[in-house]
């Protein structure tokens, strides 16, 4: 601990604000001001009752399914300017300083792939999974509503964490892993690696319990006759990422609470002294690290069998082994995390039996391609903007796919080891695969959250931006990689890789027209919503049980539960003109009462974390306390259900 | 409080206990991996002391006979609550925190007794796993502490209802994972420095 640390404020001064660069100052301004901007929106709107009960304490799955997609967009925003940053400045710094401060651009790097793995993607996933999977399976709710909220809101303070960084003190500059020694405080002192870490230990623990409570909601709460093999492809995906949650995040739970007992109270984990063993948090950061990839894009995977099969007019093909491939991916994820380190030097043996590992789990996946395929072969294709980000993604991500089963054999690893050509490889991956898929997933269900659609041109625009941008971003990366170019370069020498990065610079601009088209099409729609309003509930003329509803649904989901007798039921409801039975007429309807256990847990969340980076030890305690003070006295709440039987067939909430 | 059907009740109760089944294989892995890292660093001593130079037999003797037998005790209580029996199983529950808390008493005079000898957990990469680990697992018997204690309270206030019973078995389910997790580290991380 620093001397000068005082009982009040901890190490936390005068000097924690960011004068240190005018980039990071205006960076601080324009999250303050947006932060403000919005407490005074509210305020001017008069809406602080409707917020706070509607949304802030609410725990229907459909608003927190929201409020989580909200999240991952506004940090999708933030996590691209980090990366457009990025790019900038690499264009602009052959034999020259650029217009960032190294210690600057570090920071930059390392927010960038926090930001968009842990406060976009996972929370877009989350937002997903929430609004969709009980709709799909016929349930009135998740299993654990209030676990729910909790999850949120402790996912909201992990990113709340991640702002403050950028006004108050500085962020990690030890990259999105973390790796220790650097991380370490002998030779990153300071609170940017304790931001890091308390950042995503608080998320951490909320996506743990999302994971424990979508497989008890998906397992349990099924509507009679829904079989595991009648499930809709995005609710089994969904299913394997929730157990993959459950058992990879201790894993990171573990590798950043050693890595903070080794800053905080001065243990030797993973120091170079001491007895500490620095390969140590490789594995462990891997054990959680890859399956996290599996999290992250297999319920995208689900997201294009959905869309694929609605938008080419046919059933799924394959669906056994599409279900198949799904698991085995799952239980493979666990067995490759060793390929993030080759060159660690645990011997050819042991590299050799994880580069192939990694290659045969190559082998569903491309299952997977070749049914979707299948899936559009003789289809009649409608080109939406969901599927036209789903056929992106089959060209591109075949590419990312060659790329990495080329990075599995450990000796052409050693040779690409920390140069770009990793960077464009797993950027090829997350984005074709991850980020289309939530991307496609929210234009396709944004009708039924909001009852009406979405504006398809600004929609293509989007889509044909982000490809193309895509390709102009990180092809030349993987050049740049086999020239040698290693990752998180802030200046260079070799006039070789100039006019290759501007070019990826140029993509990144037209990624940002992309992001732009996002914009436009929100409001563009939301301008003209009147004219894309949807009455029917079922736009696309889909196959699965949320479009058996009306959009928005109401907030107990179904008025009766329908009795489910085949795989896409709906569909063939629809095609008989027999409309599926329920299975318990006018049975009593209840939904869970509102909540403040979520925002009390995420300012509880935000204390502890606050104060354990900056030392400020008694808002750390103030923070478990609120936190435990909060669990024992929800449970002596003793009604924690409201009866909506009268409200039955209202159609919105 | 709405009338909702037993059923309902008892498919709520289901559903939560499948849940805490889960996030006990959750906590399961979380031991597994300090346990694993532990191993990783039982010879990084640093030339410091070692658990052999450490370890006090009595104690640990002790501490091992007062967690056993606050399982025992838990088992008990939750028998008694089955039986609607508010006395005994307030009792018994006294009886598990009384045991639950001497073992962490114990727990702590022997970690503070390491501190004070110069082997606190910044002496070397194998006390820090040590620590870590043993402290990991004291810190899940405090949180089944509060637990118990919220349960007795709940008991006295409002009798046993199929709420209080579902919490209990969850309880006790925890209890005995913790009982099991000592014995590992009983095995794993004592006894081998006595052998």
């Amino acid at each position: 601990m620093t001397e000068n640390a005082s009982l009040l404020l901890g190490r936390l001064g005068l000097d924690a604000l960011p004068f240190y660069s005018w980039v990071a100052f205006s960076g601080a301004l324009v999250t303050l001001a947006g932060g403000v901007g919005f407490l005074v929106l509210v305020t001017w709107l008069g809406q602080w009752r409707a917020l706070w009960t509607g949304w802030l304490t609410s725990v229907d799955h459909k608003r927190i399914g929201i409020m989580y997609i909200v999240l991952a967009l506004v940090m999708l925003v933030r996590g691209f300017v980090d990366a457009i940053m990025m790019r900038l400045q690499q264009a602009m710094s052959y034999n020259r300083e650029g217009y960032l401060p190294p210690e600057h651009f570090e920071q930059i790097f390392s927010s960038h792939g926090t930001i968009m793995i842990f406060f976009m993607a996972m929370p877009f996933m989350t937002g997903l999974l929430n609004y969709i999977i009980p709709l799909q399976i016929g349930a009135r709710d998740v299993a654990f509503p209030v676990l729910n909220a909790i999850s949120f809101w402790l996912t909201f303070a992990g990113a709340g964490l991640m702002l403050i960084s950028l006004v108050i003190g500085k962020f990690s500059t030890a990259g999105w892993t973390g790796y220790p020694p650097y991380s370490g405080v002998e030779f990153t002192p300071g609170v940017g690696v304790d931001y890091w870490i308390w950042s995503i230990l608080v998320s951490g623990v909320g996506t743990t319990m999302t994971g424990i409570n979508f497989v008890v909601t998906i397992l349990r709460k099924r509507a009679p006759g829904m079989l595991l093999m009648r499930m809709p492809l995005f609710t089994w995906t969904g299913l394997c990422s929730s157990i993959l949650i459950i058992f990879a995040f201790p894993a990171l739970t573990v590798s950043t609470t050693m890595l903070a007992l080794d800053r905080t109270l001065g243990m030797h984990f993973f120091t170079n002294d001491g007895g500490g063993n620095v390969m140590n948090y490789m594995n462990l950061f891997w054990i959680w690290g890859h399956p996290e990839v599996y999290i992250l894009i297999l319920p995208a995977f689900g997201i294009f069998s959905e869309v694929v099969a609605t938008f080419s007019s046919k059933r799924l093909f394959g669906y056994p082994s599409l279900v198949y491939a799904t698991a085995v991916i799952a239980v493979l994820s666990f067995t490759v995390w060793l390929h993030h380190f080759f060159t660690m030097g645990a011997g050819a043996n042991v590299n050799a039996i994880f580069g192939i590992a990694t290659m045969v789990i190559a082998v569903p996946t491309g299952v997977k391609v070749f049914d979707w395929l299948f899936t559009m072969f003789r289809g009649r294709i409608r080109f939406e903007p969901p599927m036209l980000f789903t056929i992106g993604f089959m060209c591109l991500f075949v590419i990312g796919g060659m790329s990495g089963v080329l990075l599995a054999i450990p000796p052409i690893n050693y040779s690409t080891h920390n140069t770009t050509f990793l960077v464009a490889h797993f950027h090829n991956m997350i984005i074709p695969g991850v980020l289309f898929g939530y991307l496609a997933g929210y234009m396709y269900w944004f009708p039924k959250a909001f009852g009406f659609q979405l504006d398809r041109v600004w929609g293509a625009r989007s889509f044909w931006f982000w490809m193309i941008g895509f390709l102009l971003a990180f092809m030349p990366l993987y050049a740049l990689g086999l020239m040698g170019m290693p990752r998180r370069l802030e200046t260079y020498g070799n006039p070789e890789w100039q006019p290759l990065l501007i070019v990826a610079f140029v993509g990144a601009c037209l990624i940002l027209m992309g992001i732009i088209s996002l914009v436009m099409q929100l409001w563009v729609s939301v301008k003209n919503r009147k004219a894309l309003v949807d009455q029917t509930g079922d736009p696309w003329d889909g196959r699965t049980l949320e479009w058996s509803m009306p959009s928005p649904p109401p907030i107990w989901n179904f008025d009766n539960v329908p009795v489910v007798s085949s795989r896409d039921a709906f569909h063939e409801a629809k095609l008989s003109g027999i409309p599926l039975p329920a299975a318990e007429e006018d049975s009593p309807l209840s939904v869970p009462k509102n909540s403040v256990m979520g925002p009390c847990m995420g300012v509880a969340g935000m204390c502890i974390g606050f104060g354990a980076v900056w030392y400020i030890w008694w808002l750390a305690f103030a923070g478990l306390a609120i936190a435990v003070a909060a669990i024992i006295g929800r449970s002596f709440v003793q009604s924690t259900e409201n009866d909506v039987s009268f409200k039955r067939g209202a159609t919105t909430t | 409080m709405i009338a909702a059907s037993d059923a309902v009740e008892e498919q709520i109760d289901r559903e939560t206990e499948f849940g805490f089944w889960l996030y006990l294989m959750s906590d399961a892995v979380l031991f597994s991996l300090i346990f694993v890292t532990f191993a990783v660093m039982s010879s990084n001593l640093a030339s410091g002391p070692g658990g052999a130079d450490l370890f006090d037999i009595k104690n640990l003797a002790m501490q091992t006979a007062l967690l056993l037998t606050s399982s025992l005790t838990i088992a008990l209580a939750h028998h008694a609550t089955e039986g609607r029996n508010t006395t005994r199983a307030v009792v018994w529950l006294v009886m598990t925190c009384i045991l639950g808390t001497g073992f962490l008493a114990l727990e702590i005079r022997e970690l503070s007794g390491f501190v004070a000898e110069g082997a606190g957990p910044g002496r070397s990469g194998y006390l820090s796993a040590f620590f870590t680990l043993v402290g990991t697992h004291g810190l899940h018997v405090t949180a089944g502490l509060i637990w118990a204690l919220t349960l007795i309270v709940q008991i006295v206030l409002r009798g046993i209802d199929h709420r209080l019973l579902s919490r209990l078995a969850r309880l006790s389910l925890f209890w005995h994972f913790l009982d099991i997790v000592w014995i590992a580290v009983f095995s794993l991380v004592y006894l081998p420095e006595f052998l």
